[in-house]
């Protein structure tokens, strides 16, 4: 028998607390980091969640047939009808002040939704309608609990008397907090609780269109030429380099690049989403060149060796073979550079994406923002109301960006062949 | 093949009792009775795939940086089971150095390379004592006369045998009981090849070492045991001199002249 | 026996057209891959051409050295001593300040993120906890900004009014704490190709010599890896530079030559973002001075990215 040899382990030594304390470091900076990420999502999610309701308020409006001319209900002053009825409701307020401070009540969009309600039921005229109305943002913030009450009247957007009114409006049910469609449906306003993402996500869907339509195409080819024929030379190598170097220029570069080339020397019309979605294509394309690089180098060999085999020739047995072979993850790599792309605001900005556009964009030529732009100009916005909108609408955001990564998780699960 | 296991030399410092492997599903090793005399050279031997290699890893347990990799049986150093919960993995490997097959100095100094394991042990209380054990250490391994003005330089600058010396002098410089080597030689041209078994010669006296080979001329030059695995099966284990002259089983037979393999 | 007619294989190369055809479409291709370069050398001629413009007003030595930046008093332009300041040093110490801070926290963070990742954790954790920490990539910078601005800088305005500092609601510090998070996944996923590109022989080699896992990380991986973290590093920054939206939302307008993390500090990217955006004249020097900013940008972050890829690409050479 041999000497004894010590082996057991000395538990609690310094080296084994050692180890312990460095793996937990590890644990630790990982956990700082998806606290910071629940933290973040979790605050918009939190504060953005109430946007998606709208506090509406029931009047009782007086739509006399002679105070209305059925033929002509474009020239109809709804706003004078909703503000007398105002007063038939609280015939309390009767100075100059109170009076305005009775007719902020609702928003000031309201007149247009009555005559809409109206124009969609004409049976209205005549009677004597309770019709339900947007309340103004101010209103809508306090019912949904955004406006400390007990706070000093001089502090704080609702006098007194607003307050009071409202408590009565609530006893009598005639305020309701409902879904609010318009936030998805409309454009852009300067009234927060009028202001929809529509325009912004149709903006934003046009871009990217255009930047689909321009960057797969090229990606795709420009793999192409590198993984199967470019030969190995100097120009070859210049090309991937530069590749590899455009895909770290700052996003805001291709936008002074946009602004310089697209929109001064080629006069190209400005806001546009054709323009947007060229920058953005300039922007992806090395993602996408990288990522259809590696999916057409993942086509293993014999496959090109059996087309050239049977005298297929090398456009041939690429284009019939390879390319179809390595799309999916073409595809794939695509909608991930898309993602990037749909979150990309700094070169937006540059090229005139950030004007105030109320309508929804009809065409690639017409005046756009884009959803991040549009978060950009809400988060900029002093009203508080457009706190909530704004967290909305990066919640619209997010949705698209996890479907988009979600249906590349998908594509590649269910098209992915391992060799 | 319980006949071929019963083989048990006096000194018995390592020894496996009824081994199994797994790779995942895939067993690797059957059923592995071997013991291993203290202060010798035990060649394992066999055709590639055999599972020689793995075997010598469950020595000083480096299967266990593999996940799917699973051990049954029991393996013991100087009588205790190394898988025993109060076993430190790092104790045991202190006692138990390894040498690979391709040489992996690390891309420090040449005396880093040596002083890494000291200091991380904690053997030395000072820095003579430290270039004390870096001196020693090489001088063992027959490396200190051409790199004892070079010192600071990088170890991966050494040539090939060189390093594979130096990984020697790493491993020795902790004091181990046991080396294991894995084909230490492999990977270096003959004249280096012939230094190094030259170098376990020398080791014997000191050190226990367990060799894994595929050269048989080195089996038969440098170990007194021989062990002769086939299929993740122990086929025969005995003196190297029997096992070459005279083997039992038929297998080991077709190996040596041979025939497989 | 039939004889078999030799001349009627013909294996020679006859259809002219469709070698012409095979050309054309290589030369489609070419010209696709060639966007790329004609891409980089539109950025160059248009920064460069604007900013020779500017160079024509304001000369190269003010703008690289003065201290003052001011360029709104260019506005009037009839009045004299219009040209305005056009110093870019306290934008250049801004943008340093901002990544200096994002870099500490993206560094620690990242690369101990990696370093668990890649040495620690079991293949079922690594499978959540990557996609996870990659999240933190995919979120729009715009977000990161509104996030910055709305719940970052007013918390470090109360804990600084806790502590008896006055940090200012647009400060250096929100922002660069909030950029840092942001960089995180991209430090950490580019040390894990890193660290995993460290042979495993080395790893074997230390741990036969009976050292912990600490150990091994600490003296064997790490100083073999260091290179390419560098490089990785280096990476970071210049994505830290180039950053647009989370400084023009969270670190403000205010050309403060300053190295105090409380005060309000503005960056190159904010002020190219804030002189562009909204109408402009093309021939005023604010403008002009944006693009001379821009090619200022473009020269730095190509510079780091030019050396980090070296860096990287020597190093993973070195493992091969």
């Amino acid at each position: 028998m041999t000497d004894h040899i010590d082996i057991i382990s000395v538990d609690g030594s310094a080296r084994h607390r050692a180890q312990k304390r460095f793996k937990s470091y590890g644990l630790l900076a990982i956990g700082l980091s998806l606290t910071f990420l629940f933290i973040m999502v979790g605050s918009i999610v939190l504060r953005g969640s109430s946007a998606f309701k709208q506090s509406f308020v029931q009047i009782k409006i007086e739509l006399s047939a002679d105070a209305i001319d059925a033929d002509n209900i474009k020239r109809v002053r709804f706003g004078k009808l909703l503000k007398q009825s105002l007063r038939n409701k609280f015939p309390e307020a009767t100075s100059r002040k109170d009076k305005k401070q009775l007719y902020k009540l609702v928003s000031p969009t309201a007149e247009y939704s009555v005559r809409k309600q109206v124009e969609a039921n004409p049976t209205l005229i005549g009677t004597s309608a309770k019709l339900w109305v947007r309340t103004s943002s101010d209103v809508d913030m306090y019912l949904k609990g955004y406006v400390d009450a007990n706070l000093d009247e001089s502090k704080r957007r609702l006098s007194d008397l607003q307050l009071e009114w409202i408590s009565l409006l609530q006893r009598e049910n005639k305020i309701e907090s409902r879904f609010n469609t318009k936030f998805f449906t409309g454009g852009d306003s300067r009234e927060p609780e009028q202001a929809g993402v529509l325009g912004a996500v149709i903006g934003s869907a046009l871009s990217l269109l255009v930047c689909f339509m321009l960057s797969f195409p090229l990606g795709v080819l420009a793999a192409v030429y590198l993984e199967e024929f470019a030969p190995k030379n100097r120009l070859s190598r210049i090309i991937e380099v530069n590749i590899n170097n455009l895909a770290a220029v700052p996003s805001i570069v291709f936008g002074l690049l946009g602004l310089a080339i697209f929109l001064n020397f080629f006069g190209l019309p400005r806001s546009t989403p054709m323009v947007g979605g060229m920058v953005l294509a300039l922007m992806t394309l090395p993602t996408i060149i990288i990522a259809s690089r590696t999916s057409v180098r993942a086509v293993p060999s014999s496959i090109r060796e059996a087309a050239m085999g049977i005298g297929a020739n090398k456009v041939q047995t690429t284009f019939h073979h390879v390319v179809p072979l390595a799309m999916p993850g073409m595809l794939t790599g695509s909608i991930i550079g898309m993602a990037q792309a749909l979150g990309e605001t700094a070169p937006l900005l540059m090229i005139g994406m950030v004007a105030f556009i109320v309508d929804v964009p009809q065409g690639i030529t017409d005046a756009a923002t884009a959803l991040p732009v549009q978060i950009f100009l809400w988060a900029d916005s002093p009203e508080r109301g457009f706190l909530e909108k704004t967290s909305a609408a990066i919640m619209v955001l997010l949705a698209f960006l996890i479907v988009m990564n979600l249906v590349a998780i998908i594509l590649r699960r269910r098209f992915e062949q391992r060799w | 093949m319980i006949e071929n296991n019963d083989f048990a030399p006096e000194n018995t410092i390592i020894s496996s009792k009824n081994v199994d492997v797994f790779y995942g599903d895939k067993q690797a090793l059957f059923d592995i009775n071997l013991n291993v005399a203290e202060n010798s050279v035990t060649a394992l031997i066999g055709p590639s795939g055999c599972g020689k290699s793995t075997l010598l890893r469950c020595f000083n347990r480096m299967n266990d940086v593999i996940p799917i990799c699973r051990v049954d049986g029991s393996i013991t150093l100087g009588g205790q089971d190394i898988h025993a919960p109060n076993v430190d993995v790092v104790s045991l490997r202190q006692k138990v150095g390894m040498v690979f097959q391709k040489p992996n100095p690390f891309p420090k100094s040449i005396y880093d390379n040596i002083a890494y394991g000291p200091r991380i042990h904690g053997m030395t209380a000072s820095k003579a004592e430290l270039d004390e054990i870096v001196e020693e250490s090489l001088k063992r391994a027959g490396l200190w006369n051409e790199v004892m003005d070079r010192l600071d330089k990088p170890g991966t600058g050494l040539s090939g045998g060189q390093q594979q010396r130096l990984c020697i002098a790493r491993a020795i410089a902790v004091k181990p009981k046991v080396i294991l080597m894995d084909e230490p030689c492999s990977a270096l041209d003959p004249i280096a090849t012939a230094t190094v078994e030259e170098l376990i010669d020398e080791l014997r006296e000191r050190f226990t070492i367990i060799i894994v080979t595929h050269s048989m001329q080195q089996a038969a030059r440098v170990s007194m045991h021989t062990a002769f695995f086939h299929l993740g099966n122990l086929v025969e284990h005995g003196a190297t001199s029997d096992i070459f002259t005279a083997p039992k089983d038929e297998r080991t037979q077709n190996y040596i002249t041979g025939r497989i393999g | 026996m039939q004889q078999c007619n030799l001349q009627t294989i013909n294996i020679t190369r006859n259809a002219v057209g469709r070698k012409t055809r095979e050309m054309l479409v290589i030369a489609l291709l070419l010209a696709c891959s060639l966007v790329a370069v004609l891409t980089t050398a539109g950025i160059i001629t248009s920064l460069a051409f604007e900013a020779f413009r500017f160079f024509q007003e304001v000369s190269l030595f003010d703008f690289l050295f003065g201290l003052e930046w001011s360029p709104q008093t260019a506005l009037r332009s009839d009045q004299v001593g219009s040209s305005g300041s056009f110093g870019a040093i306290p934008l250049i110490t801004g943008t340093l300040l901002i990544s200096a801070i994002a870099m500490a926290v993206a560094t620690p963070l990242g690369l101990l993120s990696a370093i668990y990742l890649a040495e620690y954790a079991s293949n079922p954790a690594r499978a959540i906890i990557k996609p996870l920490l990659e999240l933190l990539a995919g979120i729009p910078t715009v977000v990161y900004g509104f996030f910055a601005a709305l719940v970052i800088a007013p918390m470090l305005r109360n804990t600084g009014e806790t502590f008896g500092f006055v940090i200012s609601s647009e400060s250096a510090l929100a922002a660069g704490l909030t950029m840092g998070v942001m960089i995180i996944p991209l430090v950490s996923s580019l040390s894990d190709d890193v660290i995993n590109a460290v042979p495993q022989t080395l790893r074997d080699a230390s741990y036969g010599l009976g050292a912990t896992q600490a150990e091994t990380i600490k003296q064997v991986i790490f100083p073999a890896a260091i290179p390419g973290i560098a490089g990785s590093l280096l990476l970071a920054t210049s994505r830290a530079i180039g950053e647009t939206m989370i400084v023009v939302m969270a670190a403000g307008l205010a050309a403060n030559l300053t190295a105090n993390p409380f005060e309000a500090v503005t960056t190159v990217t904010v002020q190219i973002a804030t002189l562009l955006t909204g109408d402009q004249e093309f021939d005023s020097a604010k403008t002009l001075s944006a693009f001379a900013l821009g090619l200022l940008l473009f020269i730095i972050t190509l510079c780091l990215n030019v050396v980090s890829l070296k860096i990287v690409d020597r190093y993973k050479e070195q493992y091969d």
